[in-house]
């Protein structure tokens, strides 16, 4: 057997005329977990699919423990050889776990279904990779956790020993994050191999030993993660030195004018929240997903209804569970996931970008001028106003839902995880975006457990149960407000 | 270590302005099909080519284009309505029964014959707002509401005739459906008017937009301050209130309501509606596309009936005809169907 579980040489892949992989190439030692990281574009989606076999490439080999892989066609051959956990889930949600970890092998090689048996070796798969899940249980009725470690449970199974996790981390928490890496820990004791894709660099150099970079589809440097500095990390990956630039906005000016008042606000997941924004300053909500922040911010924006407590702009009551009348008062909004809430993929970005303040008559010629201003404004790499969205990279998407939020020039932003699943230098802008704002004088609530959106805030609030819990100034520690973000500020002041 | 890199790969955008004429090319791709039909009905009928037969194309297909438009609308917001078939029929024949007397197959109720029409378009309202209560309001599944709605309305439109046609229509229909206006039955410049303004507001009024919004992402339009559920019921109450002016157009052309009246009509309707380029998943297509799906259809019914196709045959030949326009829209177009 081959000291690497899987080695791409030479792999270019055009589509059209984007050239998507330029002649690179990676090489994945057996029993390593190694990381691959990048910008949005970078080509690591690419790879991906060209390392699982769903794209061939135009050149360029790809071979797993020594053999060469199988033909494309075999998609039997190659499950057995790689396994990938994508972003969005490979199962079937109306289905048992049971059924989804033998999807399409249901009869277990005998012709017929023995639903008991198929329980049994459920249950036993399981076992093996201690996943505490009925296999009774209906998919879609798990956590997103639970259903990833499903997924990699019916990856093992199928007898892959290398398997790709696609962004594990993105809808996790950050005690679920733990677990997930204490489990891949194990896993890779026992001899399984890693490709892990993140755009958290944290966890690179929390579970990886070995990490590529991938810049504009060429690949860049393979070093081990022992010799590279977060700063030549992110080096590598932007082709500018620095580590991240992210706006402090310690030096904004504050005023006392307040813009929003939260008074005693009430609704699913959250009680009794109240907050004061004033011109100019930008507010942190940070907790655990379960935490009600997220429904609080949707609260306010009128996605939600409220039990109890008023929400006001400028001294006006603002009517709650009602979007255009949010709007309307000065409320702008970055839902909390752009796929979902954000865009409409297949409509232009003049579209998505107007769409929330278009007037009774829409000029295709005003509204795309007024798209190509929010191209030029927020820095979205895009062909034309007229281009899909659906054809943008993740951070530029995010632009287009930063860029209607605000097209209405609001006076108060509720940004809901503005960074999410977006690449260092889109982050970078984004933020930008929210503190050049506060200084032409709104009130900003970003909601994120992301550090580093958080740092653009004058204060951050903890979140905890639905409840606030903690206040911090500027200036906090890091692990302060991780303690307290997960609940364990009271022992870890008693621990000191 | 990443001085040596080389300048990061660009590939020039494509330019705006091709962008913009291949989303246009898209819309007209139907098009060059209806002109080879046009040069293939002339070659096999000599008399296809007559303004008289063109007339005739039209105005067998107006009833059916309204049909279209509605379920168009619908299908771009992101729903369905299969009632609009079984609307056609009941709202005349309602309206008709409660003017007329029982001696003519009335209720007996005795309005007075000005209010037919007016009478139409208000049962039109009522079964759309129906349809969007149910569905928008109590939850149920629009498939199976407007099914039902189908079945009923059919249903109390044979209670209400006792499975008679009525024949006793009055002036007003008579007059929509049998006058000409500049040379064009009124019926054709109905049409004319009301894919006029659909295409007009679908472009460029922002009610009109946020339909597509809706039917592309429905959470994402809520999130934008679009009101989804007042949007999605105004469409359903204008696709009713259309299939009762095409109710109201086929009872004047005829000169009475049969009890199967629109009956078998919602297939056409789909079909139209999907070879114009309408996603059955919502949010694409545009009013465009869809009219020249009915032409399409229409000209093809034509060129059977003139090359005499028996009575027997036509209705498998216009099955299969369908199926093949949905093959030759699927490659002339280059996108699969949804």
């Amino acid at each position: 057997m081959s000291e690497y579980a899987a080695v791409a040489r030479g792999v270019t892949k055009r589509f059209g005329q984007t050239l998507a992989l330029d002649d690179v190439g990676i090489e994945i030692r057996a029993g390593e977990s190694h990381a691959l990281v990048g910008r949005n574009g970078a080509g690591k989606s690419t790879l991906v699919s060209v390392l699982t076999g769903m794209q061939v490439p135009d050149a360029g080999e790809v071979s797993f423990f020594g053999e060469p892989a199988p033909p494309v066609a075999d998609r039997a051959a190659w499950r057995r050889h790689v396994a990938c956990v994508y972003q969005k889930s490979t199962v079937v949600p109306e289905l048992s776990v049971a059924e989804n970890l033998f999807i399409n092998r249901q009869d277990l090689g005998g012709g017929l279904i023995s639903w008991r048996k198929l329980r049994r070796e459920a249950s036993s798969l399981l076992e093996t990779y201690d996943v505490a899940v009925s296999p009774d249980e209906l998919v879609s009725a798990l956590t997103v956790e639970q259903r990833q470690l499903v997924e990699i449970a019916r990856a093992l199974s199928i007898g892959s020993r290398f398997v790709i996790l696609d962004e594990p981390t993105a809808q996790l928490d950050g005690p679920a994050i733990e677990r997930l890496f204490d489990r891949l820990r194990s896993l890779q004791d026992k001899g399984v191999t890693f490709l892990f894709i993140s755009h958290h660099l944290q966890e690179v150099y929390e579970v990886c030993q070995t990490v590529t970079v991938y810049r504009d589809a060429r690949h860049v440097v393979t070093a081990p993660v022992a010799e590279m500095s977060k700063p030549g990390l992110i080096e590598a990956m932007t082709g500018e030195a620095g580590g991240l630039n992210v706006p402090g906005g310690d030096d904004r000016p504050s005023s006392g004018e307040e813009v929003l008042r939260v008074s005693s606000l009430s609704g699913e997941h959250f009680s009794d929240v109240s907050l004061l924004v004033t011109r100019g300053e930008v507010i942190g909500l940070a907790g655990s997903a379960s935490s009600g922040k997220h429904e609080f911010a949707e609260t306010v924006y009128g996605l939600r209804r409220p039990s109890l407590g008023t929400i006001s702009v400028d001294g006006s009551a603002v009517r709650g569970g009602d979007v255009p009348a949010a709007l309307k008062a000065g409320i702008g909004c970055v839902p909390r996931d752009r796929h979902q809430q954000g865009l409409v993929l297949d409509l232009s970005i003049a579209e998505n970008a107007t769409m929330s303040t278009a007037g009774s008559f829409v000029w295709p010629s005003a509204q795309r001028s007024a798209g190509r201003a929010a191209i030029a404004a927020y820095d979205v790499k895009a062909a034309g106003p007229d281009q899909p969205v659906s054809d943008l990279s993740g951070g530029n998407q995010q632009k287009v839902v930063m860029a209607r939020a605000l097209a209405g020039d609001p006076s108060v932003l509720v940004l809901i995880n503005p960074t999410a699943g977006v690449d260092v230098k889109s982050k970078e802008s984004l933020l930008g975006v929210v503190d050049a704002q506060a200084r032409r004088g709104k009130a900003a609530i970003v909601v994120s457990d992301e550090l580093d959106d958080l740092r653009v805030c004058d204060r951050v609030l903890v979140l905890f149960h639905g409840r606030v819990v903690r206040e911090f100034d500027r200036g906090w520690r890091d692990q302060d407000l991780i303690a307290a973000i997960e609940g364990i500020a009271g022992e870890m002041d008693a621990g000191q | 270590m990443t001085k040596a890199m080389t300048p990061p790969v660009r590939t020039p955008p494509p330019p705006a302005k091709q962008r913009f004429r291949l989303a246009r090319y898209q819309d007209l791709a139907l098009v060059p099909v209806i002109l080879i039909l046009l040069v293939i009905g002339a070659v096999l009928s000599p008399i296809f080519l007559t303004p008289a037969n063109l007339i005739a194309v039209l105005t067998q297909q107006s009833e059916l284009s309204l049909l279209v438009l509605g379920q168009a609308m619908i299908l771009i917001v992101g729903r369905m309505d299969l009632s609009l078939e079984s609307t056609v029929g009941l709202a005349p024949a309602l309206a008709v029964a409660l003017i007329i007397p029982a001696s003519a197959g009335g209720l007996d109720v005795g309005l007075a014959a000005w209010l037919a029409l007016p009478l139409c378009l208000l049962i039109g309202v009522v079964v759309g707002g129906v349809n969007g209560f149910l569905i928008l309001k109590v939850g149920l599944s629009g498939f199976m509401v407007t099914l039902g709605m189908l079945t009923l309305l059919r249903g109390l439109q044979l209670a209400i005739t006792e499975g008679k046609s009525l024949i006793d229509v009055p002036e007003s229909f008579l007059y929509l459906g049998s006058t000409t206006w500049l040379g064009l039955p009124a019926a054709v410049w109905i049409c004319v008017v009301c894919y006029a303004v659909g295409i007009f507001v679908l472009k460029y009024l922002r009610a009109g937009r946020s339909l597509y919004a809706i039917g592309g992402n429905s959470e994402a339009a809520r999130a934008a301050g679009i009101r989804v559920d007042r949007v999605v019921w105004t469409v359903l109450v204008i696709g009713s209130v259309l299939a009762v002016v095409a109710g109201i157009l086929m009872t004047g052309r005829l000169g009475s309501v049969a009890a199967t009246q629109g009956e078998g009509m919602i297939f056409q309707v789909f079909a139209a509606a999907v070879i114009g380029g309408i996603s059955l998943q919502g949010g694409k297509g545009t009013l465009f596309g869809a009219l020249s799906g009915v032409l399409m259809l229409g000209l093809v019914e034509q060129i059977l009936r003139l090359q005499g196709v028996s009575g027997f045959y036509i209705q498998a030949s216009y099955g299969a005809v369908i199926i093949l326009a949905l093959v030759v829209t699927r490659f002339a177009t280059g996108q699969k169907q949804e």
